[in-house]
């Protein structure tokens, strides 16, 4: 296959649920009218509420669930049909699912997967040892799974999903109950994957800033239908998210309420500190300083990127 | 890529392995599976004795020896053959834990049923060979006279535990439709038990309900398996018996197979 053929791509694609409603039955659209084409090498997020349709799309580009409507090839391949095939080049991790064996040490889960993929010898050695390195799993691959925490059980089930170096890496929520450090390191990891290997990575959360640091394209996904397809840049203009200016100033000042093209959020430390917000098409962060400095000397400064949670939720607002 | 015989089976054996090392990691469980085993068979010798030498100690071609190896291998096998109808894949297709099982370059019922048949291999380990041993020892018991015996009462023990697998299966399959199958399990548990011979042996069965219970896969896994490794059917009978079990484990084996197809069609997964 070529590399230009897209590694995933829908047409039209749709999925109904049949739902009981107390005796009544009803219909329930959760994935409608999806038109996705992601070439290979693209890091990609998936991104929308609860609900939205976001996983029933992933079952289906995995050929775990049967479309309604429309089609989808993934890697090539008829997903339902291809069901096997598929497997061996697509690695996907469920946040809440394990796929781990619960009772046994992490290292048999590698070892029985590399059977499951048919992984030579020196292939399996040299995989699960980069793997192991990479995510830190060296501590605890003695230790059976159930004994893990949170985190190092989430790290050992995105090595044992990606094993078998697939060409698609499919994340559903990776990060969700991971601290700080532990979302951190994993970002890393798929970062430094991507690097070297090139996989296509494929992620939903609802955490804005795994879609940051790792997507350089947004699919933003609102009751089953695809509402925004760009950049993450891209989809903050659309609402008209603004650019926050944080400025420290030398002397306490008052309200700087009528700076041009700014709208002033707030003041700390009796005005040593002020908040103004811009539209980033309006004005540049460059002249809102330049305008500052005239009244009052400026320390230190830091610039506010619009909060992505913000961002959808102004989406979502405009199209209720 | 493509699969080769020796990679498939590989994989599978290795499926098997993990099951074992699983169980053999409770340990705990396996000894209170012992003693009760033990002691239900210390119970079913005073009543299935009594009833022997109340019958004058023939009772349809069992006598003390002959019934006391089929009471303390019975007992011997609860530990290996699926009575309870409980499986592993049945909570998974509950709960949606089965994707992981489609995203495997695997075929879901074999998997599924090579990791319970390591279980059940295990098993025999800390409650089917001590159970046995201590009827031998503290009770007495016929055992085969021939090593041919020995031989195809291994063979079809193995079978007995595959089959009790295959037919496990059939129940958490029907999960694909019926999402909460704890009432078929619930029934499985209740018939298992009885044609499979736990209780009583099937020949001492009124000729109808024997009958009924030939239909059924299980005396498959308990009551031949019994039969051939007491060496109570032995020869040209012992093989016909193996045949029988043969024949229940390609039936549930292929209704399996059938139902996880046209189930991965239906599956609704649960829980998001």
């Amino acid at each position: 296959m070529s590399t230009d053929t897209p590694i995933i791509e829908t047409t039209a694609l749709g999925r109904d649920f049949k739902v009981r409603d107390g005796v009544r039955r009803r219909t329930l659209t959760a994935v409608d009218d999806l038109d996705i084409s992601v070439a290979a090498g693209e890091a990609v997020g998936y991104i929308g509420a609860n609900g939205a349709g976001k996983s029933t799309t992933i079952k289906m580009l995995c050929g775990i669930l049967v479309p309604t409507r429309g089609s989808v090839t993934t890697c090539g391949l008829r997903p339902v049909a291809d069901r096997r095939e598929l497997a061996r080049q697509v690695g996907v991790v469920f946040g809440q699912r394990t796929q781990l064996w619960w009772d046994l040490p992490v290292r048999e889960s590698f070892t029985i997967l590399s059977a499951i993929h048919g992984l030579g010898a020196a292939e399996e050695a040299a995989r699960t040892g980069e793997l192991v390195e990479r995510l830190e799993l060296a501590e605890f691959l003695a230790t059976p799974v159930r004994q893990l925490s949170l985190g190092q059980r989430m790290r050992a089930e995105v090595a044992a999903a990606l094993l078998h170096s697939p060409r698609l890496v499919i994340l559903d929520e990776p990060t969700i109950g991971l601290d700080v450090l532990s979302k951190q390191r994993l970002r890393e990891f798929l970062v430094a994957e991507r690097t070297t290997h090139g996989t296509t990575l494929l992620l939903t959360t609802h955490d804005m800033g795994d879609v940051e640091r790792l997507c350089d394209r947004v699919l933003l996904v609102d009751r089953g239908r695809l509402v925004w397809d760009g950049t993450l840049a891209g989809l903050s203009r659309t609402v008209g998210a603004q650019r926050v200016l944080v400025v420290d100033l030398a002397e306490s000042t008052p309200d700087l309420v009528d700076i041009a093209s700014t709208q002033h959020l707030g003041s700390e430390g009796g005005g040593l500190r002020q908040r103004l917000a811009f539209d980033p098409d309006a004005t540049t962060a460059a002249k809102v300083l330049a305008a500052v400095s005239e009244r009052v000397e400026v320390l230190d400064l830091a610039v506010e990127e619009p909060d992505v949670e913000d961002v959808v939720r102004r989406v979502y607002a405009a199209r209720r | 890529m493509p699969t080769s015989i020796q990679t498939t089976g590989r994989t599978y054996w290795r499926l098997l392995v993990a099951g074992f090392r699983r169980q053999s990691t409770y340990r705990l469980a396996a000894l209170g599976g012992l003693i009760a085993n033990t002691t239900f068979g210390l119970l079913k010798v005073a009543i299935l004795f009594a009833t022997v030498r109340a019958a004058g100690g023939d009772l349809n071609g069992y006598d003390i020896g002959t019934i006391s190896a089929y009471i303390w291998i019975s007992q011997g096998l609860l530990g290996s053959i699926n009575l309870n109808g409980r499986s592993d894949i049945a909570t998974r297709i509950k709960d949606g834990g089965i994707v992981v099982d489609f995203l495997r370059p695997l075929d879901v019922q074999a998997a599924s049923v090579a990791t319970e048949v390591g279980q059940s291999i295990f098993a025999l380990i800390p409650r089917g060979l001590p159970t046995v041993s201590i009827g031998v020892l503290v009770v007495g018991m016929d055992v085969p006279s021939a090593a041919s015996g020995y031989l195809l009462g291994a063979v079809s023990l193995l079978l007995g535990i595959v089959v009790s697998s295959t037919t496990v299966y059939l129940v958490a399959a029907a999960g694909f439709w019926l999402v909460e199958t704890r009432g078929l399990q619930i029934l499985y548990m209740v018939v298992s038990g009885f044609f499979a011979g736990l209780f009583v042996p099937i020949d001492l069965f009124p000729n109808a309900l024997r009958i009924v219970a030939e239909c059924t896969p299980f005396p498959s896994m308990l009551m031949y398996p019994v039969d051939v490794l007491s060496g109570r059917v032995a020869g040209l009978e012992a093989l016909g018996l193996v045949g029988l079990q043969v024949l229940w484990l390609v039936l549930t084996a292929l209704a399996g197979h059938l139902m996880t197809r046209a189930g991965r069609r239906k599956l609704e997964v649960q829980g998001g």
